[in-house]
């Protein structure tokens, strides 16, 4: 069957920007017509014909952080209602990070995960291998064996990766293997608290995580990236000391890149007051200069990536003191959203937007994002000015925890396009 | 005055006015416990909750005395006897206390901000008895009365808190309740004791103990937990005593008249000697009389004495 994308801003940053028609066959792209030329593709009456006026068409979005918590943690998130949530975020791919039960740091477990996401023929799910054997940061796993069986990129996420020899052994390792190695950068010694250090957490009487638990790691990966000349991925940058780390090793012309999350662009640690545990995430939410830091590194080309960090957390874990409470939020649904928000309010260009959350995650783990003929149609459909306004009890994801429940948003993806399929349309509660 | 105010979960919440009248009706109410027979019957038919999650002798006793010289009835449950609680999460046991219809829930719990989490979820009365290193409200109150009763007036007197304000429940809501009532607070310890940005709450940090205590109406000294030396706060009790404890020497640099003043449990000879502990500067056991008081006019207010009256 055909699919014809008509009247939309085509928009691939660096490669076009043109009203155009997108003629997709059998998942992939066939034709692409200047909508000015009159020369209307003949529609069939079996063609499915997408309205896209007032809308851009870019390359499919990219989320290379999530936790589908599947296996092991299906009351939180199961891949079939992570890929839902993503279908609805405008995501047409996530990268799983290996934190499940059992981790996934072995052929098997990644095999669950590719066969069971491919057969909702939705969101393509790619996942990430664990860097040392059980997240323990003793071994390393089987990089091949993991990369043969559909990983894209290895990380202990959720934990550091303490031992230096350890993360030094494991970039050269994945480069051997043709894995990325994403960093979650945390000092142990550091992270006793639950909420960022400073006057709200004094106020609060919640014990502090220093800006420095983040930057130490961020200043020792990026010496090991030297060390080796092998490129390594920042996890979730949320202080200004690791964006200047960043910048700083960017201009020494050392292989990082790095990714921040939507609630670090977004909110400062001022949000947990009253003790809101929506507010409570791994690294915390900063100070007000932390969150100006990350938005002008995403400004400048620092800050690579837009990714969530969506990490589904049952109500359980949430509705309890704030000591208690899990980290983590989910994120699939808001992140567009919130990247909009960026780019009204002259942050982001919408070709930067769309480079950090599609085409710069795809160069990363190695994979393609380009409007061309002959390609794989991945794509999503952004009308920029659709009033949204997000409910998290009404969401897709299984879990509610968002901290941007009620929020009135303008600009979301209205159609969601893996392989040429729909696998979301705003107005539709069945995403797959 | 009317009260209107359904929980007392810290200190910065309450007006000037507020504590003025708390502090007022507190003063009024100590004579009851002066008398043969210890009680009224201001709150009969009345049940309070002592709900204590973590232990505390002196300030869940203090409570029920308050409680019983009302003639309320006081029920204490706590982490480690009920078995209400294990496995069952805080706001199922708290709902489940609620639907016993109790007048007021008094809690204490070692995470800070629990109180909020309960008065989010059931409507009976709370009163805060200590939450994690957050605020204890009542303990605050209690040494503002103390004060006051001694110097007759807060406005203008300088205050001196000292040890180990970052997990000080008590030390953030003394500084917040004297600065409000126009006192002027100096928080002193060792640097890795002073929390980032301990003035937003209105204290002055001065690391050097004998200036913070240079002319300062009130000293007040903190507990001293052993625990803490291997979190490396400090190095050892010897040192600590030396550099941060009160003793009589030190004393004189304050204005002669200076109360002393401790939440308690005290560590004598850590952060105060046994002499200046016991000295005629000394108000510690004031402190621990006047919060039976203190109690008796939050459980009256909250529970519903002055409420039904103005209600009607
Ligand atoms: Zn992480």
């Amino acid at each position: 069957m055909r699919m014809i994308i008509k009247g939309g801003r085509v928009l691939d940053p660096g490669h076009m920007d043109a009203l155009a028609d997108i003629v997709i066959d059998d998942g992939v792209i066939t034709d692409i017509l200047p909508s000015v030329s009159r020369d209307m593709p003949p529609i069939g009456k079996n063609d499915q014909v997408i309205d896209a006026a007032g809308c851009h068409v870019v390359p499919g979005l990219i989320d290379m952080h999530v936790h589908l918590r599947d296996p092991g943690q299906e009351y939180k998130e199961s891949i079939e209602t992570g890929i839902r949530a993503a279908a609805a975020g405008g995501f047409t791919a996530v990268c799983c990070m290996p934190n499940t039960q059992p981790v996934n740091d072995c052929r098997q477990v990644t095999e669950y995960i590719v066969k069971t996401a491919a057969a909702f023929h939705s969101v393509l799910v790619y996942p990430v291998g664990a860097i040392s054997r059980g997240l323990k940061g003793l071994e390393l796993s089987e990089y091949f064996e993991l990369k043969d069986a559909g990983a894209v990129a290895v990380s202990d996420d959720g934990m550091p990766v303490v031992n230096s020899q350890l993360m030094r052994r494991a970039l050269e390792y994945a480069q051997g293997a043709g894995l990325r190695v994403i960093s979650h950068c945390e000092d142990p010694g550091l992270s006793g608290g639950v909420m960022n250090e400073g006057e709200t957490a004094t106020r609060l009487g919640l014990s502090g995580i220093p800006n420095a638990c983040e930057s130490i790691m961020v200043m020792r990966d990026i010496a090991l990236s030297e060390l080796t000349g092998i490129p390594v991925h920042i996890a979730h940058v949320s202080t200004r000391e690791s964006v200047h780390a960043v910048a700083d090793a960017k201009s020494r012309g050392i292989r990082v890149t790095a990714e921040t999350a939507p609630h670090y662009f977004t909110l400062t640690d001022a949000a947990v007051e009253q003790y809101d545990t929506h507010a409570k995430m791994n690294p915390p939410l900063r100070s007000e200069d932390d969150r100006e830091a990350v938005r002008k590194g995403l400004a400048d080309g620092t800050l690579d990536v837009i990714a969530t960090d969506h990490a589904p957390h049952s109500v359980l874990e949430k509705e309890v003191a704030f000591d208690d409470a899990l980290n983590g939020i989910i994120g699939l649904e808001t992140s567009l959203p919130l990247g909009l928000k960026l780019v009204e309010e002259g942050i982001l260009s919408f070709d930067a937007l769309i480079w950090k959350m599609s085409k710069n995650p795809a160069g990363i783990i190695g994979l393609a994002r380009d409007i061309a003929v002959g390609e794989a149609a991945h794509l999503t459909v952004i009308d920029p000015k659709r009033p949204f306004t997000y409910d998290a009890g009404n969401g897709f994801s299984k879990s509610k925890n968002s901290p941007f429940s009620g929020w009135r948003f303008s600009g979301r993806a209205v159609y969601t396009i893996v392989n040429g399929q729909v696998v979301f349309e705003a107005g539709q509660k069945q995403s797959l | 005055m009317a009260w209107n105010r359904k929980d007392i979960l810290d200190i910065a919440s309450l007006s000037v006015d507020e504590i003025a009248s708390i502090l007022d009706m507190a003063d009024g109410l100590k004579e009851i416990s002066e008398r043969s027979i210890k009680k009224v019957p201001t709150l009969r038919g009345k049940t309070v909750i002592l709900f204590f999650h973590e232990p505390s002798t002196r300030t869940r006793i203090s409570f029920d005395i308050a409680a019983k010289r009302l003639s309320a009835d006081s029920i204490s449950i706590s982490a480690s006897t009920s078995s209400m609680v294990k496995g069952e999460t805080l706001i199922d046991t708290a709902r489940n206390l609620e639907a016993m219809h109790p007048d007021v829930i008094v809690i204490r719990h070692a995470s800070s901000g629990t109180p909020y989490l309960l008065s989010r979820k059931i409507s009976t009365p709370i009163i805060n008895a200590g939450d994690g290193t957050h605020a204890h409200p009542t303990q605050a109150l209690l040494d503002m009365m103390t004060v006051r009763e001694a110097k007759k007036k807060l406005h203008g007197l300088r205050i001196a808190i000292v040890g180990d304000i970052d997990h000080s429940r008590v030390a953030r809501s003394d500084i917040e309740g004297f600065t409000k009532m126009g006192a002027e607070v100096r928080v002193s310890g060792p640097p890795t004791m002073i929390p980032k940005g301990i003035e937003s709450l209105g204290a002055q940090v001065m690391y050097d103990f004998d200036e913070a205590i240079d002319g300062v109406d009130v000293i007040m000294m903190l507990r001293i937990q052993k625990e803490r030396q291997q979190n490396f706060l400090f190095p050892s009790e010897r040192e600590y005593a030396q550099r941060y404890g009160l003793n009589s020497t030190r004393l004189k640099r304050a204005k002669p008249d200076a109360m002393i003043m401790h939440p308690g449990p005290l560590n004598r000879g850590v952060e105060i000697t046994p002499d200046v502990a016991d000295s005629i500067n000394s108000v510690i056991l004031s402190q621990v009389t006047n919060g039976v008081a203190l109690r008796m006019a939050l459980l009256y207010l909250v529970a519903g004495g002055l409420h039904s009256a103005d209600d009607h």
